[in-house]
């Protein structure tokens, strides 16, 4: 049985896609989203605009949706590379940050302010500064829970998972017995602010959100190569030269820095970077994370700025954005669950 | 070369690993052989530095295994363990590849494909090379994981129990792939075995274990003697001439 050179995929190469087919496919589903996502950014800016095209009053409304965009894009950017970073890094394909405890200690954050200072306390935590204090709070925090937790004895996943939970659990029931101490309408305030919502992003921290993240997004492209490795396990990393331990904190801080950043600007959500890095890994069905990244990061833009769409502009519910995000990466990830049976 | 100086390892303050001195010499397979839990494993994964030393110390072709860092290491030594998952879907020739990940360091030359190539053609698996791991048998994932070592290019070969889960043609092809790599490509195979004929047959040294210390080591021949084998094995073992060299019979 001979085959004709023609036969052969590009004989003998290495390379994350396979053959020809495997190529079309990748950039099919990334053209599809590309086209998605410049519909959706194209319907956002300027669908239903009531004044007259290019006028001082029509500029003012693109300018204020442009800053909800920027806000999702940030958003898509940052679940989605921390979530495929952080999936690696622990070699388990179900959990995200969201599920270790990022969101709870969000909300403790909040909710410890409101209690301790009254509404008063909201306003002290609108600001650069606070916002910056919230996010290396949040990132000190990430980086010490996993430098301990995988230093020690417990270097193991899946007690790390459940200390995650548990710990997520403590913190979720301590601001709970907080918020029912608090007096109504400054409970009000803070539900406000704790709902992720991206009509009302705290866009003035958009400036500095973006280099961050971007710097961030940049770092995991470079070491592309190394998760490529880390997403082989613990042992083959070690044979092939890293040292797991080292990598694996320097990942999941950095991850620490993105969730952060994304969990200030809109709130918690838990499942939106399950699903970008879920709907990656289906479209693109390989190792390489340089071609993982941008699917995820354009399936996220397009779910996110798709619901913003047809919620806000079209049935006129802009606030429900993130919940009906999270009810769909729910659903997913439950399917995803109960189809594997494992974690 | 690989020294071993009074290396130790405590899993409880009654389950200890230890101490060991001993020497495998450069060239050749080198059989680790022994009861269940007498180190063996242990042994071969801090070699492979997997697995952090309670004292002593080990070098290997001359490096500290515990200070030398581990992408130099990475280049000496590669180390192959029994249970391999990954949850990425990978093909032969892409798993294979990250074999040359401590030269290439994620940017493949043409030699590096070169030498993918090479390892693939010495598996026997190069019609299966675009095919995904889950697609194939327990030998030939087997193989593909065999190959991914041989492609990194080290001196030094450490393999975990490789014959685990392997029907007998498989088993006897990847022992007489592996005398290959010893023969043609000069590489010293260092191999967890529990089958003593196995060992008895393809490899040059034979180092015993028991109990976490090392009870016998030499050739196939010094070895493969009743008593030695019955106090190893803790069995009686009467060894037979075969047709193609003495045999241990156990049962």
């Amino acid at each position: 049985m001979f085959k004709t050179a023609e036969e052969l995929p590009d004989p003998r190469h290495s390379g994350p896609l396979t053959d020809r087919k495997h190529r079309r496919a990748y950039i099919v589903a990334v053209a599809l989203m590309v086209a998605l996502s410049v519909s959706f950014t194209a319907g956002i800016l300027l669908w239903n605009n009531p004044t007259e095209p290019f006028s001082d009053g029509w500029w003012l409304i693109v300018g204020m949706r442009r800053d909800s965009l920027l806000t999702i894009c940030l958003v898509a950017l940052c679940h989605a590379v921390a979530t495929i970073a952080f999936q690696t890094a622990v070699n388990n394909r179900i959990i995200t940050p969201g599920i270790m405890g990022f969101g709870s200690l969000y909300t403790l954050i909040q909710t410890g302010t409101v209690f301790l200072f009254g509404a008063a306390g909201v306003n002290a935590l609108v600001g650069v500064g606070p916002f910056f204090a919230q996010t290396i709070a949040m990132m000190l925090l990430a980086t010490l829970l996993y430098t301990w937790l995988l230093s020690g004895k417990f270097s193991n996943v899946h007690i790390m998972l459940l200390v995650g939970v548990v710990l997520g659990g403590t913190l979720g029931s301590l601001s709970n017995f907080m918020q029912r101490l608090l007096e109504p309408s400054t409970f009000d305030v803070l539900t406000a602010r704790l709902f992720g919502n991206i009509s009302n992003a705290r866009t003035e921290y958009l400036p500095y959100a973006i280099p961050i993240a971007l710097a961030v997004a940049v770092v995991f492209w470079l070491w592309a190569p190394r998760l490529n490795v880390m997403a082989l396990g613990r042992t083959t990393a070690q044979n092939l030269g890293l040292n797991h331990n080292v990598e694996l904190i320097k990942i999941l801080a950095l991850v620490s820095v993105l969730i952060s950043l994304a969990t200030a600007l809109v709130g918690p959500m838990m499942f939106l970077g399950f699903l970008c890095a879920m709907l990656a890994y289906q479209f693109g069905d390989t190792y390489s994370h340089r071609l993982l990244f941008p699917l995820g990061v354009l399936a996220g833009y397009t779910v996110l700025s798709g619901s913003y769409f047809i919620l806000r502009h079209v049935w006129d519910a802009g606030g429900a954005v993130t919940v009906i995000v999270e009810l769909i990466g729910g659903v997913v990830f439950l399917y995803f669950i109960l189809r594997k049976g494992r974690l | 070369m690989i020294t071993l100086t009074d290396v130790q390892k405590d899993y409880s303050s009654s389950v200890q690993i230890g101490p060991v001195t001993t020497e495998i010499e450069a060239g050749g397979i080198t059989a680790l052989v022994g009861p269940n839990g007498a180190g063996k494993s242990t042994i071969l994964t801090m070699i492979g530095r997997l697995l952090d030393l309670d004292s002593g110390q080990i070098t290997v072709a001359g490096h500290d295994v515990v200070n030398t860092p581990s992408k130099a290491i990475a280049r000496v030594l590669s180390v192959l363990r029994q249970e391999n998952h990954f949850v990425t879907r990978l093909t032969v020739r892409q798993l294979v590849s990250f074999g040359r990940y401590p030269h290439s360091r994620g940017r493949l030359t043409l030699g590096d494909e070169r030498y993918i190539s090479e390892a693939i053609d010495f598996l026997n698996l190069t019609d299966l090379e675009n095919r995904y791991l889950d697609q194939l048998s327990g030998g030939q994932r087997q193989r593909a994981y065999v190959a991914m070592v041989l492609a990194q290019q080290t001196d030094y070969v450490l393999l975990d129990e490789p014959l685990n889960n392997l029907d007998m043609q498989h088993a006897v092809q990847m022992m007489k792939q592996l005398r290959r790599a010893a023969d043609e490509l000069g590489r010293t195979i260092v191999i967890v075995l529990h089958d003593i004929n196995f060992a008895a047959h393809y490899s040059d040294k034979i180092l015993a274990m028991k109990n976490g210390k090392v009870v016998q080591h030499g050739t196939p021949a010094e070895m493969m003697q009743d008593h030695v084998l019955s106090e190893i094995f803790n069995t009686d073992v009467t060894v037979i001439d075969g047709p193609n060299g003495r045999l241990a019979v156990y049962y």
